[in-house]
């Protein structure tokens, strides 16, 4: 195959460095860390795991470098320039006319998720050093673990779609091994393979959608960026040149936000991801909840331009982004009430928090849907970290609220702290990160004037408040209960109740031996990366605080692409040839941008213009009281309920009939399952079956019995004059005559091998000499 | 491009290839022979894909090497099979096919 080295890069007058021209090096360090890992793992004094904490510490290094020489970069251009993004772009394999590339594609969305997907994977290694100590596959759950974060970087900073697609793939099969770690147990395999198969169902959308934007768009990105309609650049400007036939590009936009739906959970296939929590807690935290799961959410944002022209965002009415991330925020967060594992009320907050990142980025909502990728990653990995934490050293490996926590805060002060933090900031409590992020989601949602969907963001935070109170209570306040009393509940455990209990047994069986069996507080390993990450779930929404001012907005100066037309933005060709572009002059850039609005007259456009609502502290007084509502009003009936045993709450739903339905409704989960198992797929499986059955027995066979008939009768005749006659006396002549020939060739039958070799060698060359000499 | 070495590398491995078939006993060195057989010709695809310029001739070479290490699979399970049973993998001990 063909190397061909094609660089293209800037040299205009933006700053860069070496971390950004290097930042490829960010998922090669992983990934050959899983290559050592896996050959050399087992030999090494620490099982392989130093490796993986040591490659993913690197990452970490590399991007934050980059992240550092990015704002370096946003600094040196001027106010109204287009701060290009560091390509670097290499043939990969080229075939039929199609060039794959491989390459980077560094701006400031990419650093932001790079950042953060090193530094969680970095605390999770740390954290699952100790978490499965002891466990029987632990070199392999480190190796998977370090290939995750390696195709998700790969993933992040990809320059074009075939490679971005590489790792979402890879993301998906260690998505599957992970949860599936402990698959001796039957339910965590079948979750490992709900989960591959879901996600695969929407994943046949992002070929679709990579498909049709390549055909679409190769031909204009060629001409105008010398850059193949799989660029992820060429194909942003594509879209915002006015050029795209609607159709194609509104297809496209589908079937890509059919793979988000996939991936991140949204709505109707989000089935997969609170039964993902069959895997260790560590992988809970690192790919179902922080990083891999907003792929999806990263993909709009990666190719928003796409999507901003597809589907019509900030167009009247709502679009399917919207929709679905509405739908998804109420949905999850009503069944968080009924869920009794810990871990799942987390998973369905965790559909529900996506949500809100689709509902700001259909909104227009760009910048708050990718910071709040910034800050969920750090309260949510927190909180599950937290509750891995329980379970290991409180509860006894059992997730279960109701049965086996309670009144932890006591015995676990640190775990209980940091949770409490992680709580406020996922509710929105102001001065926590949450709310910086997902208040400005609502209220740019509001400015955009989607009034509807801003009321669905506010019933979302007061349900989040709620059910998060509700799971805080039954975990750290109350009386102790089974396991966390200091009860031995190897026994009482009903096989499936709580699957992921039956599992971490027998994996930590050697671990726990010598351990003691009382609540107390986990070990250093688990608790540092739970103080660094609630020290950040508190911090991080500072960095774009828009209370403050302007000077605060730090994240809208760095990350935001600036919708300014690009003049001349054209490859003047060849490898090591640089970029030259062009400033906008100086009463252009005073003009309005018509970037997204229409189509651009000189150059192209990488970044459609949006509006940012103006920060108001009487509509964040509005949802700050919304939340506190929430938790006063679950705080209140929990207490009731789990404590005081209050006769009008307890056994409610049995007494109250639509109650009872609506709980029933929540616990068999929408009855989603149902459909998609018992229904769809019976539907087409069976059916299809039943057709083929009936068209076997009634038709082919009709025919062919009365073909048998007819034929029989025929037969009579023909066996009487024509076959005694006639064809038996040459039969038995040439049966005669093939005896003997058998039995003079019955030596060449010599049951050996090799001479049959030999003879069928030289067949072929005498054949093979008959060719040559007739050819010639 | 010298086609000829190339071409002369393939017949001499085929060559090979094919008096290991004949001429081994053992049902593994066979296998191996066979193998050689198989990249023989996967060199001559090769070599004329790159003289005609066309992709025709990498594609059959890589469905070839998919195929073969599917035989070998295959072969090498029988063989495992064959000496679980007899406690010899020599293939002129197993003429059970003799007619």
């Amino acid at each position: 195959m063909n190397l061909v080295a094609s660089e293209s890069e800037v040299l205009a007058p933006l700053a860069s460095g070496w971390f950004l021209e290097h930042a490829w090096l960010v998922p090669v360090v992983p990934a050959i860390a899983f290559a050592l890992i896996i050959l050399i793992g087992k030999r090494l004094p620490m099982k392989g795991s130093e490796l993986g904490v040591l490659s993913m510490f690197s990452s970490l290094v590399l991007s934050v470098g980059a992240g550092y020489q990015w704002i370096q970069r946003t600094n040196s251009a001027a106010e109204e320039q287009f701060v290009e993004p560091v390509i670097k772009s290499w043939s990969w394999w080229r075939s039929g006319g199609f060039d794959f590339g491989i390459g980077q594609h560094i701006d400031g969305l990419s650093v932001l998720v790079l950042i953060v997907v090193a530094f969680i994977s970095t605390l999770v290694q740390i954290y699952s050093l100790e978490y499965l100590r002891g466990d029987r596959r632990y070199t392999h759950f480190f190796a998977a673990l370090t290939l995750f974060s390696g195709g998700m970087l790969a993933m992040v900073l990809a320059d074009n779609m075939m490679l971005f697609l590489l790792g979402w793939e890879i993301m998906g099969l260690c998505s599957f091994m992970l949860i599936g770690h402990w698959w001796e147990d039957d339910a965590n395999a079948r979750a490992a393979l709900k989960a591959f198969f879901t996600v695969r169902t929407g994943d046949a959308g992002l070929l679709v959608g990579i498909a049709i934007l390549y055909f679409s768009a190769n031909d204009w990105t060629q001409e105008n960026l010398g850059v193949s309609g799989f660029s992820i650049r060429g194909i942003s400007a594509w879209a915002l040149s006015g050029e795209p036939n609607s159709t194609a590009i509104t297809i496209a936009a589908i079937a890509l936000f059919i793979a988000c739906i996939g991936k991140s959970g949204q709505f109707p296939l989000h089935t997969w991801l609170p039964d993902a929590m069959a895997g260790p807690t560590p992988v809970s935290s690192l790919l179902h909840s922080s990083t891999m799961v907003v792929a999806g959410v990263y993909l709009v944002a990666r190719l928003y331009p796409v999507f901003f022209v597809g589907l019509d965002i900030l167009g009247s009415g709502g679009n399917l982004i919207m929709i679905i991330g509405a739908i998804t925020i109420v949905i999850s967060a009503a069944l968080a009430f009924v869920q009794n594992d810990i871990k799942r009320v987390l998973a369905y907050s965790t559909v529900s928090q996506l949500g809100y990142m689709m509902l700001g980025l259909g909104a227009g909502a760009w910048l708050p849907a990718v910071f709040h990728i910034f800050t969920h990653a750090f309260f949510k990995a927190c909180l599950f970290l937290g509750a891995g934490s329980i379970s290991h050293s409180a509860s006894h490996h059992s997730f279960d609220m109701k049965r086996d926590m309670g009144g932890l805060r006591k015995v676990m002060p640190i775990t209980f702290v940091t949770w409490i933090i992680s709580t406020l900031a996922l509710c929105g409590v102001f001065p926590f990160s949450g709310f910086f992020s997902k208040d400005e989601i609502i209220d740019n949602v509001g400015n955009n004037g989607y009034n509807t969907f801003m009321i669905v963001g506010l019933v979302g935070a007061f349900m989040t408040a709620a059910y998060m109170t509700r799971a805080t209570y039954l975990t750290f306040f109350g009386e102790p209960r089974g396991a966390s009393a200091g009860e031995n509940s190897h026994d009482s455990h009903d096989p499936h109740d709580a699957h992921a209990t039956v599992s971490a047994h027998d994996s930590h069986d050697a671990h726990d031996s010598g351990a003691t069996h009382g609540p107390h507080e986990s070990g250093l390993l688990i608790t540092i990366p739970l103080m660094i990450l609630s020290v950040l779930a508190l911090g991080s929404g500072f960095l774009n605080a828009t209370p403050f001012g302007e000077n605060w907005e730090r994240m809208k100066l760095w990350v935001e692409p600036r919708a300014v037309e690009v003049i001349d933005a054209k490859h003047s060709g060849g490898p090591g040839e640089s970029l030259v572009i062009n400033l906008p002059n100086a009463e252009e850039s005073h003009s309005k941008s018509v970037c997204g609005s229409a189509t651009p007259a000189d150059g192209v456009c990488f970044a459609p213009q949006l509006q940012h609502a103006k920060f108001k502290w009487s509509k964040a007084m509005m949802s700050m009281v919304i939340v506190f509502l929430g938790m006063a009003l679950s705080w209140i009936l929990s207490s009731r309920l789990f404590t005081k045993r209050d006769p009008r709450l307890v056994g409610l739903t049995q007494r109250v009939k639509v109650l009872g339905l609506g709980h029933k409704f929540l616990v068999n989960k929408y009855y989603l399952d149902v459909l998609y198992e018992k229904i769809i797929v019976r539907s087409i499986a069976y059916p299809i079956a039943n057709a083929a059955y009936w068209f076997n027995q009634n038709i082919l066979d009709g025919i062919l019995h009365g073909f048998a008939n007819s034929t029989r009768k025929l037969s009579g005749w023909v066996y009487q004059n024509i076959d005694q006659r006639v064809v038996d006396a040459t039969v038995n002549n040439s049966a005669t005559f093939t005896k003997s020939v058998g039995t003079a060739a019955q030596p060449t039958q010599s049951g050996k091998v090799s001479q049959y070799g030999a003879l069928l060698f030289s067949a072929a060359a005498i054949g093979a000499l008959v060719l040559v000499i007739i050819n010639t | 491009m010298f086609v000829n070495q190339f071409l002369f590398l393939a017949a001499v491995l085929f060559c090979i290839g094919v008096y290991g078939v004949v001429a081994r006993k053992n049902a593994v060195l066979m296998l191996m022979s066979i193998e050689l057989i198989l990249n023989s010709v996967n060199i001559n695809l090769l070599t004329f894909a790159l003289r005609n310029g066309s992709t025709d001739g990498h594609t059959f070479a890589l469905y070839i090497i998919a195929v073969a290490a599917a035989e070998v699979g295959v072969g090498l399970g029988l063989v495992l099979l064959v000496y679980r049973n007899k406690k010899t993998i020599s293939v002129d001990d197993l003429s059970e096919m003799r007619g």
